[in-house]
C-alpha cells in the first residue's frame, strides 16, 4: 500500500434525511468491478404508507469494528486509514458473526459466493485520491465526501457527528452523520 | 397500411423492449478504454455532464465529470444506467419493412429510401402536400432540430410538423413570451443559492429532475424556506418548510389567492411596477375577490397555509419560483404560468442575484428543440412562422422563394385527431412515441391504424412505430456531433462516442438523404454538424433566441455558453433582465389578469375521483429507453395507483388490489399502492408505461386554448376493485405489455 495517494483530508458525510430515494448510489456502487452487480449500499423505504422517506446505509467504518472482532477467521481488517475492508475471500467462512453483530446493519452474506460483502469506500477510487462512487453521484447531498471545512461552509446550520450510543455502547466512526447545529452524539437506542 | 402486420406478443418477442443487464464483472475494456468522452446525459433537462468509457466502438461504462459546473459528478439512476442502453441487444441494425402476417423483413439502404420516397410522392401527389405530415421530438440535438424543420418545410413541403415538446415546455413558452417577449429560464440555478424563498410549483424535482435538488437545498442549508404546491407529499415536498397540497387543476386560484395577499399588505415593489411593468392593473382586479375563504374552498389548501406562503413570498428580499409540468400540463397552462409569473413581477424579483424565475424544462434538448423551427408554427431564433419579416429573413438564409415557406401547421394532438379524420393520409416520425405520451391513446392507435404510409426513424423499435411500414434504424445520442440547450438556457457540446452499429446510420444523415432523394439537395448541403450549428447560427441571428455569438471552440472553451449571445465577442447571458429590457413590444414585462376558471373535466356523480398522472425516477418519459433497461425497470416495475387509505376505504380497495380505473376515454387495471402522502380526493398513477399499462388510455385530449398542451393532469375517473390481489410485477411484465 505504499502507492497510495488517499487523501486524509477528506472525510465521509452522511446525511439520510437528505435522501429522496433514488439509488443512483445503488447503482453507481454495483458497477464497481470487485462488485459484482451487486450494491453494497442499502436505500430503503422508512415506512411508505406513512411517507416517502427513505434511509441510505452505507459502512460506517467503526474505529473499534465489531464486524473485525467477531470474525472467526480473522477475514476482516482496518487500515491506516481507518477503512474496514470487506472480507478477505480467501479466509471469509460465510459464518454471518459479523452480520449479525454490526451495529448498522451493513455486511450482507452474498449466497451465490457464500461470501461476506460490504462497503469498502470504494478503495480503488479513494486510495487513488478520488471520491467514492456514491458520494461523486449522491444528487442530493445525502451521500457527500470531501474536507470538513467544505461541510462547515456548505451546510451552516449542520454538525458531523460520529459518535453514536446504542445503549451502554458508545460506537465511534470513521464516517459522520449530519445531525443540528450543536449535536455531540447521536443515541440510537438509551434503554 | 398502419395496422400491425401480426399481434403485438410477436413483435414484442422480436423487437423488444427487453431488459439489459450488463455482465457482472461489467463490460471487458473499462480499464483500458480507448476514449474517454466528455459529453451529457442523454435524457432530461438538466443535461449532466457525464464520461463514456468507449472500447471497441462500443459504451462499456461511464466516470463522472466533476468538473461540469451544473452537476459536478452528480447523477441520477437513469444518469448511472444511461450507458445501458448501447450494446442493447433490441438496437435495430438494417432498415425493416412490415410484411402483413409475417412481422417486419430486413430491407437494405436503397431500396428503402426509394420506397419511402415513392410514397411520400405518391401521397403528396394524391391528396396534397400537407397530408404528408411530420412528428419529431427534443431528445434531439439543435442541430437535428433546426435541421427537421428546415427539412419538413423544404424538402417534405409540408406546413404539417410539430414535435413532442408539445407534451412539455409550451404552456411555459407561450406564457414567458407573453409576459417578458422571450422564451427562456430567466436565471440559471446558481442563482438559487442564496434566495431566501423558494416557491416551486407542480414540479416533483427530486424524482424528475434529482440533480436539481442540489441547488434547492443549497438555498435551504443557507436558511431559505421552501415551500412545496404539488396534491403529493413528493421526496422534495417532505422536506419543504411548507406544503401546499393543491386540488389538481386549482393552481391559477392558488398564485392569484397569494397575489391577492400580497396586494392587501403592501408587498409589492410599486417603484419596479410603475417603471418596467404594464397590466397590473388587470391582474389586481382578477384576483379582488379572491380572499383566503374563496382560496381554501377553491384549492382545498387550508387558507392559514396560503397566507404563510405569502407572508413568507411578499416581503423577502431574494426568492426563485419554480413551475414544471404540474401547473402547465393543464387545459390552463399557460393561466397558471402567467399567475405564477405575476406574483414574480408584482414583488420586483427579477434580474438580480438571488432572484429568479423559470420553468424547468423537461426533456434533454426541451429549450433548444423549441427555439428553431421544430414547432408547427415557428421559425429559428424562435421567430413566428407567419410574421412577414421573419418568414423573409429565414428564406433569405435558406435560399428559397419565400412563397414556397409553408405556413402554420397542426399542432401534435390537433394532428393526429386530422389523421383520424383522414385529413392526414403518410407521417414521418423521429424520436416521438405517441402511443404511450399522448393522451387518449386509443383515438391515437385508431389514428395510426388509419395511415395509408407510415416511416418511423428509430433506433428500437417504440411502440408506435410497431405501426410504420418502414423503419429506419438511426442513431443513438452518443452517435452524432451537436449542441443541446440546457433547462438554464446554457448551449453544451454533445460529442460522439462513436460510430452506430451494423447498417444503422446517423440521424442527420438519413434526413439528408430523403431530401436529396425528394430533389432538395442543394439546400443540404452540410459536410458536419457543426456546419448545420453555424447555419443555424445566422438563422438564430437577430430572433429572440439569437444564438449568432455561440461557436463549438466558445463551448468548449466555457464549458456552455447561455444564449442570447448575439455576437462572438458577447460572453453569452446567464442572468436575463439585469438591463429591464423586456423583448415585449413596449419593453415592459406584462401582468395578465387570470381569472380562475376550473379544469376542462371535474369530478361529478358518475366519475367522483380526480386522477393526475405523472413520473418516477427511474422512468424517462414514454419508456423507449429506459424501459429497456434492467435495474431500472426493476426498480419501479409496474405502475401504481397511489390511493390515499381514506378514500381506499370508501371503496373497499386494500393494498395491492387490482382495481379498474374507469374514465370517459377508457379503462385500465392497476395495483392499488395505500399512501397517506395524496390528497384524499385523488388518485396517481405515472404514465411510462404501454398498451394495457398505459395510463393515457384514460387522459382527455382537452387542450390548453393557447399552447395545445394536453390536460394529463386532471381527468375525472371512477374506481372498481376487482376484488383480488395483483400478481407479482415480475409476472406483469408491464414494461413490455401489449
Amino acid at each position: 500500500m505504499n502507492t497510495t495517494t488517499f487523501r486524509t483530508d477528506q472525510e465521509f458525510f452522511l446525511d439520510p434525511q437528505r435522501c429522496i430515494g433514488c439509488h443512483a448510489c445503488e447503482m453507481a456502487c454495483a458497477e464497481c468491478e470487485t462488485n459484482g452487480q451487486i450494491g453494497m449500499i442499502h436505500v430503503d423505504y422508512v415506512d411508505r404508507y406513512f411517507t416517502p422517506q427513505t434511509s441510505v446505509q452505507i459502512c460506517m467504518h467503526c474505529l473499534d469494528p465489531v464486524c473485525a472482532k467477531v470474525c472467526p477467521a480473522d477475514a476482516i481488517t482496518k487500515d491506516e486509514f481507518g477503512i474496514v475492508h470487506s472480507a478477505n475471500t480467501a479466509r471469509c467462512i460465510a459464518c454471518s458473526n459479523c452480520v449479525d453483530a454490526c451495529p448498522f446493519g451493513v455486511p450482507k452474506k452474498i449466497e451465490p459466493m457464500d461470501l461476506m460483502m460490504k462497503c469498502n469506500m470504494c478503495y480503488d477510487r479513494t486510495s487513488a485520491g478520488k471520491k467514492p462512487m456514491c458520494a461523486t453521484v449522491c444528487p442530493s447531498g445525502a451521500l457527500y465526501y470531501g474536507t470538513r471545512e467544505e461541510m462547515r461552509e456548505r451546510r451552516p446550520n449542520s454538525e458531523p457527528v460520529n459518535q453514536f450510543t446504542f445503549g451502554k455502547q458508545i460506537v465511534k466512526t470513521k464516517v459522520n452523520i449530519m445531525m443540528p447545529k450543536g449535536s455531540t452524539v447521536l443515541v440510537v437506542d438509551d434503554e | 397500411m398502419a395496422t400491425l402486420p401480426v399481434p403485438a406478443e410477436e413483435i414484442i418477442a422480436r423487437f423488444g423492449p427487453s431488459l439489459n443487464f450488463p455482465p457482472p464483472e461489467g463490460y471487458p475494456g473499462r480499464d483500458e478504454p480507448d476514449a474517454v468522452v466528455k459529453t451529457h446525459c442523454c435524457f432530461c433537462g438538466m443535461q449532466c455532464g457525464i464520461q463514456l468509457l468507449v472500447k471497441d466502438n462500443r459504451i462499456v461504462g461511464f466516470e463522472p465529470w466533476e468538473e461540469f459546473p451544473f452537476n459536478e459528478g452528480r447523477l441520477c439512476p437513469k444518469g448511472v444506467q444511461r450507458y445501458l442502453q448501447n450494446n442493447h441487444p433490441d438496437r435495430l441494425l438494417d432498415p425493416i419493412g412490415r410484411v402483413e402476417g409475417k412481422g417486419f423483413r430486413t430491407l437494405d439502404w436503397d431500396a428503402a429510401m426509394e420506397r419511402v420516397v415513392s410514397e411520400i410522392q405518391r401521397i403528396q401527389g394524391q391528396y396534397g402536400n400537407d397530408a404528408f405530415a411530420m412528428l419529431s421530438g427534443v431528445s434531439l440535438t439543435n442541430e437535428k432540430s433546426y435541421l427537421v424543420g428546415k427539412f419538413a418545410r423544404i424538402a417534405l413541403k409540408t406546413k404539417n410538423l410539430d414535435y413532442n415538446g408539445r407534451l412539455c415546455m409550451v404552456s411555459a413558452g407561450a406564457g414567458n413570451k407573453k409576459a417578458f417577449g422571450l422564451d427562456r429560464a430567466s436565471n440559471n440555478y446558481s442563482d438559487l443559492a442564496h434566495a431566501e424563498v423558494v416557491m416551486i410549483c407542480g414540479t416533483n424535482v427530486s424524482e424528475t429532475f434529482p440533480t436539481l435538488t442540489h441547488w434547492i437545498w443549497q438555498a435551504r442549508d443557507n436558511g431559505a424556506k421552501l415551500i412545496v404546491v404539488d396534491p403529493r407529499l413528493t421526496p422534495i415536498a417532505r422536506t419543504a418548510d411548507l406544503h401546499l397540497p393543491i386540488r389538481p387543476g386549482c393552481d391559477s386560484a392558488l398564485y392569484g389567492a397569494i397575489l391577492h395577499q400580497l396586494i392587501k399588505h403592501g408587498w409589492l415593489d410599486h417603484d419596479f411596477i410603475a417603471n418596467h411593468t404594464s397590466g397590473f392593473e388587470e391582474a389586481k382586479k382578477a384576483v379582488e375577490s379572491y380572499d383566503l375563504e374563496w382560496a381554501e374552498r377553491t384549492t382545498g389548501i387550508a387558507k392559514e397555509k396560503i397566507l404563510l406562503a405569502a407572508q413568507w413570498w411578499g416581503p423577502a428580499k431574494t426568492s426563485f419560483l419554480l413551475h414544471a409540468r404540474g401547473i402547465e400540463h393543464q387545459s390552463k397552462g399557460v393561466e397558471n404560468v402567467l399567475a405564477c409569473i405575476n406574483l414574480v413581477l408584482a414583488t420586483g424579483r427579477i434580474g438580480k442575484p438571488y432572484c429568479g424565475y423559470a420553468t424547468i424544462t423537461g426533456q434533454g434538448n426541451g429549450q433548444g428543440g423549441r427555439e428553431h423551427g421544430h414547432k408547427c408554427d415557428q421559425l429559428p431564433g424562435n421567430r413566428d412562422i407567419e410574421n412577414p419579416e421573419h418568414r423573409k429573413y429565414i428564406s433569405g438564409v435558406w435560399g428559397i422563394d419565400e412563397k414556397d415557406l409553408p405556413g402554420k401547421g397542426l399542432t401534435a394532438y390537433e394532428l393526429v385527431e386530422a389523421i383520424h379524420r383522414g385529413e392526414i393520409k403518410g407521417l414521418l416520425s423521429i424520436c416521438f412515441n405517441p402511443l404511450v405520451s399522448l393522451p387518449n391513446n386509443n383515438m391515437v392507435r385508431e389514428a395510426l391504424e388509419k395511415l395509408e404510409y407510415y416511416v418511423a426513424i428509430d433506433f428500437f423499435l417504440n411502440e408506435t412505430a410497431r405501426h410504420a411500414d418502414l423503419i429506419l434504424p438511426g442513431s443513438l445520442h452518443e452517435e452524432e456531433d451537436g449542441t443541446v440547450t440546457t433547462a438554464e438556457g446554457r448551449v453544451v457540446r454533445i460529442r460522439k462516442a462513436i460510430n452506430p452499429p451494423g447498417n444503422a446510420r446517423t440521424d442527420t444523415s438519413i434526413l439528408l438523404e430523403i431530401a436529396k432523394r425528394l430533389g432538395a439537395e442543394n439546400y443540404f448541403t452540410y459536410g458536419s454538424s457543426e456546419e448545420i450549428f453555424n447555419e443555424l447560427r445566422v438563422a438564430s441571428k437577430g430572433g429572440t433566441a439569437d444564438y449568432f455569438g455561440i461557436t463549438y471552440q466558445k463551448i468548449e472553451d466555457n464549458m456552455g455558453v447561455f444564449w442570447p449571445c448575439p455576437s462572438e465577442d458577447h460572453p453569452g447571458t446567464p442572468r436575463l433582465w439585469e438591463d429591464r429590457k423586456f423583448k415585449t413590444p413596449d419593453g415592459r414585462a406584462h401582468f395578465h389578469g387570470v381569472p380562475f376558471r376550473e379544469p376542462a373535466e371535474i369530478a361529478d356523480a358518475d366519475y367522483p375521483v380526480i386522477l393526475t398522472t405523472g413520473r418516477v425516477v427511474s422512468q424517462y418519459l414514454s419508456g423507449t429507453q429506459t424501459r429497456r433497461i434492467g435495474k431500472l425497470v426493476q426498480q419501479y416495475p409496474e405502475p401504481l395507483l397511489e390511493i390515499h387509505p381514506k378514500l381506499a376505504a370508501r371503496f373497499g380497495i386494500k393494498d395491492r388490489e387490482l382495481v379498474r380505473v374507469v374514465t370517459r376515454r377508457g379503462s385500465a387495471e392497476f395495483p392499488a399502492q395505500l399512501v397517506e402522502t395524496i390528497r384524499e380526493d385523488t388518485v396517481f398513477v405515472p404514465y411510462h408505461w404501454p398498451g394495457r399499462k398505459s395510463v393515457n388510455q384514460l387522459t382527455s385530449g382537452n387542450l390548453d386554448p393557447i399552447s395545445k398542451i394536453p390536460e394529463f393532469k386532471v381527468s375525472a375517473c371512477r374506481l372498481e376493485p376487482l376484488g383480488r390481489q395483483a400478481p407479482p410485477a415480475e409476472e406483469t411484465k408491464a414494461y413490455a405489455s401489449a
